[in-house]
């Protein structure tokens, strides 16, 4: 077995990661068995014991338990886990390189993408003809995931990704605050997310990625590993948040003032703010779930003086900041790519800065408007209503911003301008339709209809998914040192961009004419549209795999990137492609803003970006 | 944007990556926010840990619920008097680790592990012989989820004493770098004050 392990896989510090977890994982269920636990405690156990022993194997306690146990610290195991450039074991070890743990969140998101795609796809196969093709079971288990795992790209992909790898560099630190909490942030995912790909296999679950009770205090053990999994990206995320939150506010380089900041850097603060604040909630929101169903309490079953709505009040209070934690990055990607290829300052500049902190603080106050036929209290609907049609002003002036911009600017139609445009297509169609869901009684109508689904759509795929494909462009060649192929990214856009409109606006008139989401079934009615839908969804798969292969083979051998490929201003641009292991070899000082761009005859030499 | 070289000591790569021996001014600023804000994340999670129960008290008839008693408040309150001196000499042994004295940090740490100690110790008896459980309705989930909570918080913060004690005993400590003291009386501080709201709503109101 340890042969057949070498060979597949090949850094030591995941080897014995894979060893430990199974180390873990048999002690725990050993554990439960002699406890006498039921399966669903013997699970929990297990995945404990299991998870510690991944990351104790992973060595991502090595250097706090030798700080704990009053050693002195092996400084070249430090600079060791820092990883060399060029050593690819790297990205299979507990790395504490900012750049490496960027692209090992990215690598997954798309893994992740990739395999909650497919699950998609098998909706789309079901619900291409009227009638039960496969059975309503396993269509529940397959939508139940593809939206656990889309949640899951959604929340972690810009900003594990994207967000791990720039931030440092766009404020000009050699790292993040913590670089070994960051990499103990990556690697508690990928145990949860085998977990959530596991759950077919643990009888599925039917729930929806919202897991509201009683059904999901009944239903199979693949429930409970999803909220098991689910507590645990959010603990990742929790650390992470805290890691991005003081590399922000105390490791700018000298000159790097806050309103000097990029306004990715600004999406992401705010971002994590968010993530720090909400993210406990629906952890213990979880967690008391767990409980009712392992431990015996009665926090959501109504029979024993719990209250079920109580459930959907905390899960809320995170999940709708997390629409936010999903869309802020991905907007703060769009507005970075914008000024580059419009070659013009960004506009509003301060106003939009102001919006996403506006956007940050108003998304606690609007998380009922998922509740209005939860039968909660009569009194809260209009103010909950209000805020949320409030909300829609700083989200505006945010979309106005990316508008503003490319007003009068002399527009460079690469790929990753492509994509901006097509946010603002897929955002406009979102935000409108928002508005229909905001209000009440209209709400009230299309509630659970495939009109949710579509606007859900266009604004997370608008908002995250292109903001995600914009800045995985235009940051490629800095990440990889390499230039992706243009044409393949043109294809790639076009055809997505086709096919995501083709699948997602017949929606709309699904969910009026009363097709309701999450079930395997619709009237015969409804069909052909179905049909046309499901060809269109197969559509998008396909120009994704154009994108991975893409991504690949530039990779691999595409041409070489010279350092500023986009004359852009941000300091991430000003050093090599990619970036040398330290970032920078001196610290910069800086002495402009992020887009001086056009405007009165040039920058000042200094500032100047070399073309 | 970027411009003339400027040479800076301070961003070294590997002098900041957490509790190191020579913590540095900007190393020491870091942890002190992290914890910080780790514990506001800590307060979300008690905050909604404490409306489920407000909420559920609230939609209850009568509280507690017929055939159950709360904890008589002698145990609780003798409770609450230890983790408020705890905090006292918690804060002692800050000032003691600021000024460097090896012999004042341990007496005082020293202090703070044994009131917590018998803290837990008299949690641990009040669990056993309370006369109702988990199970017991919502009366006893949101009793035990909270005072659970707490407890393993209250474990946590005795863990990280007793490492930071250890090494002030090494002599690791000292008015340079007493960063990690620092953090654990913030943890220390923030687990107090959560047990005086739960005592306060839980036993008390």
């Amino acid at each position: 077995m340890t042969a057949a392990l070498r060979r597949f896989v090949p850094a030591v510090g995941l080897r014995r990661a894979v060893l430990g977890a199974v180390a873990g994982a048999g002690l725990g269920a050993l554990l439960g068995l002699v406890l006498q636990a039921d399966a669903g405690q013997i699970l929990g156990l297990g995945y404990l014991l299991a998870l510690a022993g991944f990351l104790l194997g992973i060595g991502a306690f090595r250097f706090w338990l030798r700080w704990a146990a009053a050693r002195p610290p092996d400084l070249d195991d430090e600079h060791a886990a820092h990883g060399r450039a060029g050593d690819w074991t790297r990205y299979f070890r507990f790395t504490t390189d900012h750049k490496v743990i960027g692209v090992q969140y990215l690598v997954t998101s798309f893994l992740l993408f990739f395999t909650a795609g497919t699950a998609a796809m098998l909706m789309r196969f079901e619900l291409g003809q009227p009638g039960v093709a496969t059975s309503k079971d396993i269509y529940n288990t397959i939508m139940s995931t593809h939206g656990a795992m889309m949640i899951t790209v959604a929340l972690v992909s810009i900003i594990g990704g994207l967000g791990n790898y720039l931030v440092p560099i766009m404020v000009g630190a050699r790292d993040m605050a913590f670089p070994k909490a960051n990499a103990l942030s990556y690697w508690m995912l990928p145990l949860a997310i085998l977990l959530v790909a596991a759950n077919p296999l643990l009888g599925g679950f039917d729930s929806g990625w919202t897991a509201y009770p009683p059904l999901s205090q009944q239903a199979n053990l693949g429930q409970q590993a999803y909220l098991m999994a689910f507590v645990t990206v959010g603990a990742s995320s929790i650390l992470s948040a805290v890691n991005f939150l003081v590399t922000v506010f105390r490791m700018r380089a000298p000159g790097m003032t806050l309103l000097r900041m990029p306004i990715f850097v600004w999406a992401m603060t705010v971002t994590a703010s968010l993530a720090l604040i909400a993210t406990s909630v629906v952890a213990a929101a979880f967690t008391m779930l767990l409980f009712d169903r392992l431990l015996g309490t009665a926090f959501f079953r109504a029979t024993r003086g719990g209250d079920v709505i109580l459930f959907q009040h905390l899960f809320w209070f995170y999940s709708h900041p997390a629409v936010y934690i999903m869309g802020l990055p991905g907007l703060g990607a769009i507005l970075e790519v914008v000024p580059v290829f419009a070659r013009k300052p960004l506009f509003a500049y301060r106003l939009a800065v102001l919006s996403f902190i506006t956007i940050g603080v108003m998304s606690f106050m609007v998380w009922a408007h998922h509740m209005f036929v939860s039968g909660m209290a009569e009194f809260f609907h209009i103010p909950i209503m209000l805020t949320t049609e409030l909300i829609s002003v700083p989200t505006g002036i945010v979309f106005l911003a990316a508008l503003g911009t490319i007003w009068m600017g002399r527009i460079h139609f690469k790929t990753p301008m492509l994509w901006v445009f097509g946010f603002v297509w897929a955002f406009l169609i979102g935000g409108i339709t928002g508005v229909f869901l905001a209000d009440v009684p209209t709400d009230i109508t299309l509630s659970d209809t495939y009109f949710v689904v579509a606007h859900f759509h266009y604004t997370i795929v608008g908002g995250t998914i292109y903001g995600l494909f914009a800045g995985t462009y235009y940051w490629f060649p800095k990440i990889t040192g390499r230039m992706y192929n243009e044409r393949l990214g043109q294809l790639h856009f076009w055809w997505f961009t086709l096919a995501f409109n083709a699948t997602f606006l017949p929606m709309f008139w699904l969910g009026i004419e009363g097709m309701r989401r999450r079930v395997a079934d619709y009237p015969p009615a409804l069909g052909t549209v179905n049909l046309f839908v499901s060809i269109a969804a197969f559509n998008i798969f396909l120009s994704v795999a154009v994108f991975i292969f893409n991504m690949v083979r530039s990779w691999q051998r595409g041409p070489r990137a010279v350092p500023n490929p986009w004359r852009a201003q941000t300091l991430e641009w000003q050093i090599d492609s990619p970036p040398p292991i330290q970032n920078f070899e001196q610290i910069p000082t800086v002495s402009a803003g992020p887009y001086e761009y056009g405007g009165g005859g040039g920058l000042p030499a200094e500032g100047r970006a070399t073309p | 944007m970027t411009a003339h070289a400027h040479t800076t000591d301070r961003h070294e790569p590997l002098d900041h990556m957490g509790f190191g021996e020579q913590d540095s001014h900007e190393a020491r600023g870091n942890i002190l926010l992290g914890v910080k804000l780790a514990i506001l994340s800590e307060i979300m999670l008690f905050g909604a840990l404490f409306a489920a129960y407000f909420v559920i008290r609230a939609e209850s008839g009568e509280w507690p619920p017929a055939g159950l008693e709360r904890p008589e408040l002698l145990l609780p309150g003798l409770n609450t008097l230890l983790l408020v001196a705890s905090s006292g000499t918690m804060q002692l042994g800050v000032r003691s680790a600021s000024t460097g004295e090896r012999s004042r940090i341990l007496r005082w740490l020293g202090l703070t592990l044994l009131l917590g100690g018998i803290f837990i110790v008299i949690q641990g008896y009040e669990f056993a012989t309370n006369g109702f459980g988990l199970g017991s309705g919502v009366f006893g989930s949101t009793f035990y989820i909270l005072t659970g909570f707490h407890g393993a918080h209250v474990l946590i913060g005795l863990a990280f004493i007793a490492i930071v004690a250890n090494r002030a005993r090494l002599g690791l400590v000292s008015a340079d770098n007493h960063v990690a003291v620092e953090s654990t009386s913030y943890y220390w501080h923030f687990v107090d004050a959560v047990w005086l709201f739960l005592f306060s709503t839980l036993y008390v109101l």
